[in-house]
């Protein structure tokens, strides 16, 4: 038997796919800059925070790092109505994502803020800041701009995790695939497009993290 | 009185004691250099002055106060002293200008229009005023060393304290760090410095402090430790030099 490939099939579902974009975008950019956010703190937490910070914040980056998004957003979204807390599906989504990013994201932080040269917080210190001055005004934006392509890389990552969110009929890319190949039955250009625009998705926000990685860190790549 | 007084200083690392009682008093004006062989001491005592380390014994006062009172305290005592060190420190991701900027407008508090204009007249001072807008990177070792010293000035320092501040340096860039340090000496400015340059120490500083073992050997006026060193370890270390 041979396939007759028809994308025409899917013109109708033009609006749904671009709905799907749309939504994914918007998953997307809530949870990563919320996600680096928390990240910034639990690594500040982490590397030269209080100790009674350190191990909460601990548990938290080996628990999320250490379980299945998938549940994690069920947990969120099927456990959580249990005891009071209850999110819309985007809402849940778009939390696990930043609670996700926020756990791989401290790690990578915390990794950039460790590779600081001792000699800058010294400076820092022999100049009359404080500890919490020095890492705001000296440490911070060269530790970003260190693991700036890894945490582009993390990113991304979690982009195309939101594919996911799917499953608790979000309506994101992956959604409008599987409505469109169970109403149209063209499973096969469904997803090809599909999986075109991530790839598109992907590389476009590789893009402009790499551009804004430009812009927000000036004065070449520290060391 | 004098601006710095080390009394009876003991610093170890772990079971290594690497100053072994220390006392010396440093007038306001002062130009002093530290020499001795490697692994002296000479950045340790630095260090303690402003903080940097701890230490056990003794006590450091700066200008009245003591190193070792509280946070706070050792912050405020920091912004009288300032520090350059071998590698520069700066600010990788901010201009020079900021680099400057950063600590008067954080720690002081200073206006963001006045500490731009501190900030082009302590480069200025430097002979770096047109490089306000560069990045440390674009500058030659030399360059920067001079920025790292504007930078130490605009918190209007009693005393600068200078680690080996050529040592990193190309032999063609030195003198440009030294011409800075000079200017500074002769307008009065209270200076500890490391250093390995003697014909400079010799020409700059009103006394030399030889360190050996992490006890102060022998100390005088430079033509008295240059012609006539009394210790052995002295004349061992003035004719290696
Ligand atoms: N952070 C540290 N931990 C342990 N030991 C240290 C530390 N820093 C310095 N030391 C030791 O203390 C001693 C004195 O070191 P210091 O750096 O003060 O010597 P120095 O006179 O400045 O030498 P150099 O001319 O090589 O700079 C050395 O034996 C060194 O190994
Ligand atoms: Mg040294």
């Amino acid at each position: 038997m041979v396939y007759h490939f028809e994308f025409g099939a899917l013109i109708p579902y033009i609006p749904v796919i671009l709905h799907g974009v749309l939504i994914t975008v918007e998953l997307t950019l809530f949870g990563t800059v919320l996600g680096i956010i928390v990240s910034i703190l639990c690594a500040w937490a982490r590397s030269g925070g209080p100790l009674w910070l350190r191990v909460p914040v601990g548990t938290y980056v080996e628990l999320i790092r250490n379980t299945p998004f998938i549940i994690q957003l069920f947990f969120i979204f099927f456990g959580l109505p249990s005891v009071g807390v209850h999110l819309n599906a985007i809402d849940a989504s778009i939390l696990a994502m930043v609670i996700n990013l926020g756990a791989y994201g401290t790690e990578i932080v915390r990794a950039g803020i460790t590779a600081t040269p001792r000699g800058q917080r010294e400076a820092g210190a022999s100049l009359g800041l404080s500890g919490p001055q020095i890492f705001r005004h000296i440490v911070l934006v060269p530790a970003l701009s260190r693991i700036w392509p890894a945490l582009s890389g993390q990113v991304v990552i979690v982009m195309l995790g939101s594919a996911v969110c799917s499953q608790i009929s979000v309506q994101e890319l992956t959604y409008a695939a599987s409505f469109i190949q169970s109403r149209s039955f063209r499973a096969f250009e469904a997803y090809f497009v599909v999986t075109a625009l991530y790839l598109i998705l992907a590389l476009l926000l590789r893009q402009i993290l790499r551009l804004g990685g430009k812009r927000i860190f000036p004065g070449g790549k520290a060391r | 009185m004098p601006l710095i007084s080390l009394t009876n200083l003991h610093k170890s690392y772990g079971q290594n004691e690497v100053l072994k009682g220390i006392s010396l008093d440093i007038e306001p004006g002062e130009v002093i250099a530290l020499i001795g062989k490697s692994g002296s001491g000479k950045s340790t005592l630095l260090r303690c002055i402003n903080g940097l380390e701890s230490f056990q014994e003794g006590s450091i006062l700066v200008a009245g106060t003591s190193v070792m009172d509280s946070p706070n305290q050792l912050r405020l005592l920091r912004q009288k002293i300032g520090m350059i060190f071998q590698q520069f420190n700066l600010f990788p991701h901010l201009t020079v200008g900021r680099n400057v900027m950063l600590a008067p407008t954080v720690v002081k508090k200073t206006r963001q229009g006045e500490a731009e204009a501190l900030a082009r007249e302590m480069l200025d001072r430097v002979g770096l005023e047109q490089k306000f807008d560069a990045y440390p990177g674009q500058l030659s070792g030399g360059q920067q060393q001079r920025v790292a010293i504007a930078r130490a000035l605009a918190m209007q320092p009693l005393a600068l304290l200078c680690d080996e501040i050529t040592s990193a340096l190309d032999p063609e860039l030195v003198n440009e760090v030294l011409a800075v340090v000079r200017d500074l000496a002769r307008q009065g400015m209270t200076l500890v410095m490391v250093t390995h340059e003697m014909r400079f120490a010799r020409e700059v500083c009103h006394r030399l402090v030889f360190m050996h073992q992490g006890r102060l050997h022998e100390s005088g006026p430079p033509e008295q430790v240059f012609n006539a060193p009394t210790t052995a370890e002295l004349q061992q270390f003035l004719g290696m030099q």
